[in-house]
C-alpha cells in the first residue's frame, strides 16, 4: 500500500476544503485494492463521519445517505417493506460482515472482481490503460455478454446497484465546486468502450451525497442471484425485475441484470416487448431473446447468454403467477 | 462426577485443546512474538515463467522506508542446490529459494523484502523491478501429452502400474462397456492458516515457529537446504492452523524467513499471503482419467483398466496416484492400472487430502455408477455383487474389511430404495436426485517414538514431535494414555510440536493417530511395567492399579507415588515399528455415501440436500472428534465435486483463482445436516490400538455420490470437475 | 503517523499509527492481541471478525486510524473474569471447532449472530414473517466465516445450543 495523506470529511459542505483524493467509506474494496497496489491514491478522504448516514423519507422520494450501510438499508422497515428487491439484493451480497462495514455510495462504485484486473502481473487495460485485455482469450467464465469491447469484457460486481437500476434511483452527488449532481444509477456506470479504466460518470472529486428511490415502486418485485456458492460468492447472473400487474396486464415493467456487463444492464427491449401485455411464458422468452439478440460469450461465459434469459423468464412467472409450468 | 480412567479410549471427550483455541490463546506460528521484535519479510513473485532474470532492480525497495534489506539471488546467503541430495525424499531435500537468475514457475520468489513493518515490506516489494526473459513452458499436461513418461514412483503405492489378467480379452467379451474419460481440476489445499514461518538464529543455532504438520523432515530439510547440521534446527510448532498435505514439507516462506533471519541478524516473519499460496504452496495437479469397464449381463466386473495423466512439477517429484482405488474397490477378472506424468514448469504438485482416492473415487465410483445403470442393476447391489474375497489386485488378504456393512447400514439409514428415473423426482422448481458411492482409503501406520514422565505429583507428562493440525491428537493422545496408565485425563499433558522431543512421521496419509498413538501405547505399557515392579519391591503385589492425585491405589491400599518414584519421577520410551504389522495384508479404510441434491430446473444450480456416511475406520479413538473429522472430510467432498478448481492461464501458467472469492471452498450455507455413522470395531492386525485412519476417509466417496446423485436429478453425466451449472444448462429435462 | 485512541475490549489505547496500518494488525502487532486471525486479508474468509460498536466486521479491510473512538471486542474480549462465554463454551462441548484457526473469528461472528436476530435484521433467507433462529438462519448468516475443517455443522450446534433452542 503506498503511503498517503488521511482526511475525514466533516460535511458535504467541506468538500472544497479537503485535498482532492480518493473517498473511503467502507473500505471493503478500496483498501483491497490498495493493498494490491491496484488503487494508488496519494490522499484518502473518510467520508464516513460526515453525517451522510441517514434514510429520510421525503414525499416524493425516499434519500438514502451515501454512508447508510447495507445492513441498515437493507434492514431499514420502510425498504423492506416497499422496496424489497433492494433489501433482497443487498443481504444476497457478500456476508453480514461486509454488508456492516460497506455503504451505498461505496457499494455503487466498487470496482470489478475481474481476476486479471487483480493480477499485476497480467494485461488489464481497466487497471493500465493501453496494456491489453487478457481476460478476452483467457478464463473469462465471469465475464460480460452485453455491451462490451474489445478492450474489457470485466462486469460490474454489485447486487444492490442492479436493483437500484431496476427501481429507477437516482444518484444525488456533490462536486467540489458546491454544486449538485443528478445522475439515475442506470446512467452512473459506462460501458468499457475505449476507456475501461473509466467505471462511471463521476467527475474528479464529486461525491455521491445520496441515492434517491422514487415512491410509490411497482408493487411486483423480485431478486434473484445465480451463483456457485449458496452464500459468499459474486453473481453468475442476476436479475431484478419490479412490475405492476393492472387488469391482469403488465405495468412499469423494469428488469435489470448483474453479471452481464460492465453496468447494470436494463433490459430495455424485453420491457418494451412486454410492457401492456397479458403474461405468457412464450412472450418471456421471445422478450428475452430479443434483449440477449447482441450478446457475445467469450468462450467460458457463452452460458449466459442461455442462463440470463432463463433467470428472468422463470422469475416473470413466479411474479406474475404463471407457475412453472 | 468423578471420571472413570478404566474406559477413556473412544469416549466423546471434550477436546483438550479446547479452551485454549476458544480464547485465541493457542498459539500458532504467526502469532509468535520475539523479545526485540520481528522484522516482516514480503515476497516478490515472478511475473512470468519459465525463464530468466534478465534485470532486477532493487534500489527503490532499498530506499524506501523501513526496509532492513531486500534478499535476491545476487544477495542471499549461501544454500545447497535445490533438489540435494537426490537420495533423499522431496519433504527433506534442499528446498533452496533465490537460488539463482533461473525461474521455475510463475509467482516463483525473486526477492524478499524485509522490513520493520509489514505495510513497509508490503510496499517496498512493489517497488522492485524485475524482468524475466522467458522461454517456452509446458503447463497443461493435456497440451503435451507426447511427453507423458511413467514416473519412477507413485504416491501411496507400491507399484506405478498394475496389469492383472487379460484385460483385452475380458472387455472385449462383456456384455456391457463403458469407455469414458473426466477432467478432474487442480485444487488448493487451503487451510484457513497460510504458510507463515517467524525464524531467528541464536548463534549457529536456527529457531523457527512454523506452520508444519511433520517436524522432523522439516528440520532435515532446513539442515539440506542451509547446509547445517539436524542438531542445530530447532522447530517449534504447537499448532498448525490446517494442513491437508499442504503443510507436510517447507515451502519458500521458511528457508526465506531462514535466510533473511540470517542476512538481518533478526528475527524476521514471513508469511505467504493468500495470493502467495496459489504459486508458493502445493497443490493438486488436474487430471485425465480414463475408464474402460465391462461387465457381463449379470453385472458382475470382468475388465477394469483405469488410466491417469497429470502435470509434475519439474524438478520436483511427485505423482498422485488416482488409480489407486480402482485396484483395491471390487473384484474383477482384469484390472490394469496405470499413471503418466508429463514435467511441467508450474509450482509444486503434492498431496492434497486423500492423494489418489479424493480424485480416483470420483471418477471410479461415477463409473462404477453409469456400468450398474447400463446393466440395469441397483447400484447398491451392484457393489454387493462385486465384493472381493480378497485383496484384487495384489491378492493379499484383508486386514480387516467391513464395506458390505457399510453399505448395508448406509442404505438401511438412508432409506435407499433404488433409483428412480433420471429428471423424473421434482420438488417445485427442484430436480431431486439420489446416489451413493463407496469410500475406501489405504490405512498405513509410520514409525514412531514417544516418551512419557511421571512426577510424583502423580502428572504424566508425554512429548512427541507429532503435531495436531486440527485432528484432535493433543486429546486422543491424553486418552491414550490416561486408559493405559489408569489415570485421570486430567493429569496427562501432551506436549506436541516440537523438535527436540521423540521423531514421529507427523500428521499426514491419515497415519498420524495410529502412529503417534501407537508409540505413546507403548511408552506408557512401558511406565506401567516400571511401576509395577516398583510396586512389587515395596512389597505391593498388584495386577492392576489406578493412579490418581499422586497416589496408587492397588489391592485397596493407597500408596504415596513419591514413595515410590522418588523426587526424579519415572519415565519411558516408546515407539511402533510398521514392519512388524498388517504384514502381507491389504489394510484399508471403508465407508460408503449416499447424498439427495437439488438442481434448479432453470439456471442448474446444484446444492447438496443430504449427504450420509458410514465408515469403518477400526477401533475410534475419540467418537466425537472422529465423527468431526469425518464430516470434515465429507464437506471437502462437496467442494471437490461442485466447487474447487483452480484454474490455470494455459498461455502463462499462472494460476487466475488466487484467492477466496475465485477458489471457492464450500461455506456454511452449502452445507447441509450431515449424517455421520462409525461402525465400531477393532482392526487388531493394523497396530497396536486397533484404530485406522480417518483424517481423509470422509473425503473419498462424497464427491460421486453427488456427482450420481445429480445424474439421477438431470439424467445428466457430467464427466468433469467441478460440476458446475453450465455443465448441465443445456442440457436439463424440459419440466 | 497519526494519533489514534480506541477502546479494546474494555482497555482504552492511545498509540501513533502508520495510517495503512488494518484494524487486524493494529490488534495483532500494536497492541499484541494475537486471537484474530489473518485468513486471507482480503475480506474473504472471516478470520479476522471483530465486533466493533455492535456490529461484526473484517478487521483486516478496515483501515485502523478511521476506528477513533470505536468499541472493539475481540476474541479475547469475549470471555470475562476467565469465565467462557456461553458460546465458548458450547464450541467446545459441540466441538464446533478443528484446528481451531477461524474459531476467533467464529466466536465473534456468532456472539454477532445472536444479537443481530434478537434485534430483527434480517438475512437474505429471512421470509416476510420475521426473523427466526432457524438452521437456515445460522448457516446462511455464519456463511462469512470460511472453516477449512468444515466444523460448520457443530458451530450451528454450538450457536442453537446458546440460543436456547434445542431442536
Amino acid at each position: 500500500m503506498k503511503p498517503f495523506d488521511y482526511q475525514r470529511l466533516e460535511t458535504p459542505e467541506h468538500l472544497g476544503h479537503v485535498e482532492a483524493g480518493r473517498f473511503l467509506g467502507g473500505g471493503t474494496n478500496l483498501i483491497d485494492l490498495m493493498k494490491h497496489q491496484i488503487e494508488t491514491p496519494d490522499v484518502l478522504v473518510d467520508v464516513t463521519r460526515a453525517g451522510m448516514d441517514r434514510i429520510e423519507e421525503r414525499g416524493d422520494a425516499v434519500l438514502i445517505g451515501s454512508q447508510v450501510s447495507n445492513t441498515d438499508l437493507a434492514s431499514h422497515p420502510l425498504i423492506r417493506r416497499d422496496y424489497p428487491v433492494l433489501s433482497s439484493a443487498l443481504l444476497s451480497g457478500a456476508t453480514q460482515q461486509l454488508r456492516n462495514k460497506a455503504t451505498t455510495g461505496g457499494n455503487l462504485l466498487q470496482r470489478t472482481r475481474c481476476q486479471y484486473f487483480y493480477d499485476t502481473a497480467r494485461a488489464c487495460n481497466k487497471r493500465e490503460p493501453g496494456s491489453g485485455c487478457d481476460a478476452l482469450d483467457g478464463l473469462n467464465r465471469f465475464h460480460a455478454i452485453l455491451g462490451a469491447s474489445e478492450n474489457c469484457i470485466a462486469v460490474h460486481p454489485s447486487d444492490m446497484a442492479v436493483a437500484m437500476a431496476a427501481l429507477g434511483a437516482v444518484v444525488v452527488t456533490r462536486k467540489r465546486d458546491g454544486t449538485e449532481g443528478r445522475i439515475p444509477v442506470t446512467e452512473l456506470h459506462r460501458l468499457p468502450g475505449d476507456r475501461p479504466d473509466l467505471d462511471h460518470v463521476l467527475d474528479e472529486g464529486e461525491l455521491i451525497v445520496a441515492v434517491e428511490l422514487p415512491a410509490s415502486p411497482p408493487r411486483l418485485q423480485s431478486y434473484r442471484k445465480v451463483r456457485d456458492r449458496s452464500s459468499y460468492a459474486f453473481a453468475v447472473v442476476s436479475a431484478a425485475i419490479a412490475l405492476d400487474l393492472e387488469d391482469g396486464h403488465m405495468r412499469n415493467l423494469r428488469i435489470a441484470l448483474g453479471g452481464v456487463a460492465h453496468k447494470p444492464w436494463r433490459a430495455t427491449k424485453a420491457e418494451a416487448m412486454l410492457e401492456g401485455k397479458m403474461p405468457e411464458a412464450a412472450l418471456f422468452m421471445e422478450a428475452l431473446e430479443q434483449e440477449m439478440a447482441d450478446a457475445e460469450g467469450h468462450g467460458h461465459n457463452d452460458f449466459k447468454k442461455i442462463l440470463a434469459p432463463r433467470v428472468v423468464v422463470a422469475m416473470l412467472r413466479e411474479l406474475t403467477g404463471l407457475g412453472g409450468n | 462426577m468423578e471420571q472413570s480412567t478404566s474406559k477413556i479410549i473412544g469416549e466423546p471427550m471434550n477436546r483438550v485443546d479446547g479452551p485454549a483455541k476458544v480464547t485465541g490463546r493457542a498459539e500458532y506460528a504467526g502469532d509468535h512474538q520475539v523479545e526485540g521484535g520481528i522484522a516482516e519479510g514480503f515476497i516478490v513473485e515472478a511475473p512470468a515463467a519459465p525463464g530468466k532474470i534478465v534485470a532486477l532492480d532493487v534500489a527503490d525497495a532499498e530506499a524506501a522506508d523501513g526496509v532492513v534489506s531486500v534478499l535476491t539471488y545476487k544477495t542471499v546467503p549461501q544454500q545447497k542446490p535445490y533438489g540435494s541430495p537426490e537420495d533423499e525424499g522431496r519433504f527433506t531435500q534442499s528446498h533452496a529459494v533465490l537460488e539463482n537468475d533461473r525461474v521455475r514457475h510463475f509467482g516463483e520468489p525473486v526477492a524478499l523484502v524485509v522490513a520493520e513493518t509489514l505495510e513497509q515490506a508490503r510496499y517496498a516489494a512493489s517497488l522492485v523491478r524485475v524482468e524475466i526473459e522467458t522461454e517456452e513452458g509446458v503447463f497443461n499436461a493435456l497440451d503435451h501429452k507426447d511427453q507423458a513418461e511413467k514416473p519412477d514412483s507413485v504416491d501411496g503405492l507400491d507399484e506405478v502400474d498394475t496389469q492383472d489378467g487379460d484385460f483385452e480379452t475380458q472387455f472385449s467379451q462383456s456384455t456391457h462397456k463403458l469407455e469414458v474419460s473426466y477432467l478432474t481440476g487442480a485444487q488448493h489445499a487451503s487451510a484457513m492458516e497460510p504458510h507463515v514461518t517467524v525464524a531467528q538464529w541464536d548463534g549457529e543455532t536456527l529457531i523457527v515457529h512454523m506452520a508444519i504438520q511433520i517436524v522432523a523432515s522439516a528440520v532435515s530439510a532446513y539442515a539440506n537446504t542451509l547446509g547445517i547440521d539436524e542438531a542445530n534446527v530447532r522447530i517449534i510448532s504447537p499448532f498448525t492452523g490446517g494442513g491437508f498435505g499442504s503443510k507436510l514439507g517447507v515451502h519458500n516462506e521458511a528457508i526465506l524467513a531462514a535466510l533473511a533471519a540470517k542476512q538481518c541478524g533478526k528475527a524476521v516473519r514471513v508469511a505467504q499471503t493468500r495470493r502467495n499460496l496459489f504459486a508458493n504452496g502445493p497443490h493438486r495437479s488436474r487430471h485425465l482419467q480414463e475408464l474402460k469397464l465391462g461387465a457381463d449381463a449379470s453385472g458382475k466386473l470382468r475388465a477394469v483398466r483405469h488410466s491417469s495423466l497429470a502435470s509434475m512439477a519439474r524438478n520436483y517429484p511427485f505423482a498422485e496416484a488416482p488409480a489407486s482405488p480402482t485396484r483395491a474397490s471390487y473384484a474383477a477378472d482384469a484390472i490394469h492400472t496405470f499413471h503418466r506424468m508429463v514435467k511441467a514448469d508450474i509450482p509444486k504438485v503434492d498431496s492434497m487430502r486423500a492423494p489418489g482416492e479424493a480424485i480416483g473415487t470420483l471418477t471410479y465410483e461415477t463409473a462404477i455408477d453409469e456400468l450398474a445403470e447400463m446393466c440395469g442393476v441397483d447400484p447398491v447391489e451392484f457393489r454387493i455383487l462385486n465384493e472381493p474375497t480378497q485383496d484384487p489386485t495384489s491378492g493379499h488378504a484383508f486386514a480387516d474389511r467391513r464395506l458390505l456393512d457399510c453399505i448395508r447400514t448406509g442404505a438401511a439409514k438412508f432409506g435407499w430404495s433404488g433409483r428412480v428415473k433420471p429428471g423424473s423426482r421434482m420438488a417445485g422448481r427442484k430436480l431431486v436426485g439420489r446416489g451413493m458411492a463407496v469410500a475406501i482409503r489405504p490405512n498405513t501406520l509410520s514409525p514412531a517414538q514417544a516418551e512419557v514422565k511421571l512426577a510424583a505429583d502423580g502428572r504424566l507428562v508425554a512429548r512427541l514431535d507429532m503435531t495436531d493440525i486440527g485432528t484432535g491428537t493433543y486429546t486422543i493422545l491424553t486418552q491414550i494414555a490416561a486408559e493405559t496408565l489408569s489415570m485421570p485425563a486430567s493429569q496427562v499433558l501432551v506436549q506436541l510440536g516440537d523438535s527436540r522431543f521423540p521423531e514421529t512421521a507427523g500428521s499426514g496419509g491419515s497415519f498420524g493417530a495410529s502412529s503417534s498413538g501407537s508409540a505413546l501405547l507403548d511408552a506408557c505399557a512401558k511406565l506401567k511395567s516400571a511401576l509395577s515392579e516398583r510396586l512389587t519391591e515395596s512389597g505391593v503385589s498388584a495386577n492392576a492399579f489406578a493412579m490418581k492425585d499422586g497416589r496408587v491405589l492397588a489391592n485397596g491400599k493407597r500408596i504415596e507415588l513419591a514413595d515410590l518414584i522418588g523426587a526424579e519421577g519415572l519415565s519411558a520410551d516408546g515407539a511402533v515399528d510398521p514392519d512388524n504389522h498388517a504384514k502381507g495384508q491389504a489394510d484399508y479404510s471403508y465407508g460408503v455415501q449416499f447424498a439427495e441434491v437439488e438442481v434448479d430446473a432453470d439456471t442448474g444450480e446444484i446444492r447438496v440436500r443430504r449427504l450420509l456416511g458410514v465408515f469403518d475406520a477400526g477401533r475410534i479413538l475419540n467418537r466425537k472428534t472422529a465423527r468431526s473429522q469425518l464430516m470434515g472430510g465429507m464437506i471437502f467432498g462437496i467442494g471437490g465435486a461442485l466447487l474447487e478448481e483452480s484454474l490455470m492461464d494455459d498461455r502463462f501458467g499462472s494460476f487466475m483463482t488466487r484467492d477466496f472469492a475465485e477458489y471457492h471452498i464450500a461455506v456454511n450455507r452449502d452445507v447441509p445436516d450431515l449424517e455421520v455413522h462409525i461402525l465400531d470395531g477393532y482392526s487388531e492386525h493394523s497396530n497396536p490400538l486397533g484404530s485406522k485412519g480417518i483424517g481423509e476417509l470422509g473425503i473419498c466417496g462424497a464427491g460421486p455420490a453427488i456427482a450420481n446423485a445429480v445424474h439421477e436429478a438431470t439424467g445428466v453425466r457430467v464427466r468433469k470437475f467441478p460440476v458446475h451449472m453450465e455443465d448441465l444448462l443445456d442440457r436439463l429435462p424440459a419440466v | 503517523m497519526y494519533p489514534l485512541m480506541l477502546t479494546v475490549n474494555g482497555t482504552v489505547h492511545d498509540v501513533e499509527i502508520d495510517p495503512r496500518r488494518s484494524l487486524l494488525d493494529l490488534v495483532r502487532e500494536t497492541l499484541g492481541l494475537k486471537g484474530p486471525k489473518k485468513g486471507c486479508d482480503h475480506g474473504q474468509c472471516g478470520a479476522c471478525t471483530m465486533i466493533v460498536n455492535g456490529r461484526r466486521i473484517n478487521s483486516c479491510l478496515s483501515l485502523a486510524v478511521t476506528h477513533e473512538g470505536d468499541t472493539v471486542i475481540t476474541v479475547e474480549g469475549l470471555s470475562e473474569a476467565g469465565e467462557l462465554h456461553p458460546l465458548q463454551q458450547a464450541f467446545i462441548d459441540k466441538d464446533a471447532l478443528q484446528c481451531g484457526f477461524c474459531t476467533p473469528g467464529q466466536l465473534c461472528s456468532a456472539a454477532a449472530l445472536v444479537d443481530e436476530i434478537r434485534e430483527g435484521l434480517p438475512s437474505v433467507v429471512t421470509g416476510e414473517v420475521g426473523v427466526a433462529m432457524t438452521n437456515e438462519e445460522i448457516r446462511e448468516r455464519m456463511s462469512g466465516n470460511l472453516c477449512r475443517c468444515g466444523a460448520y455443522n457443530n458451530i450451528v450446534e454450538a450457536i442453537r445450543t446458546v440460543s436456547g433452542d434445542k431442536r
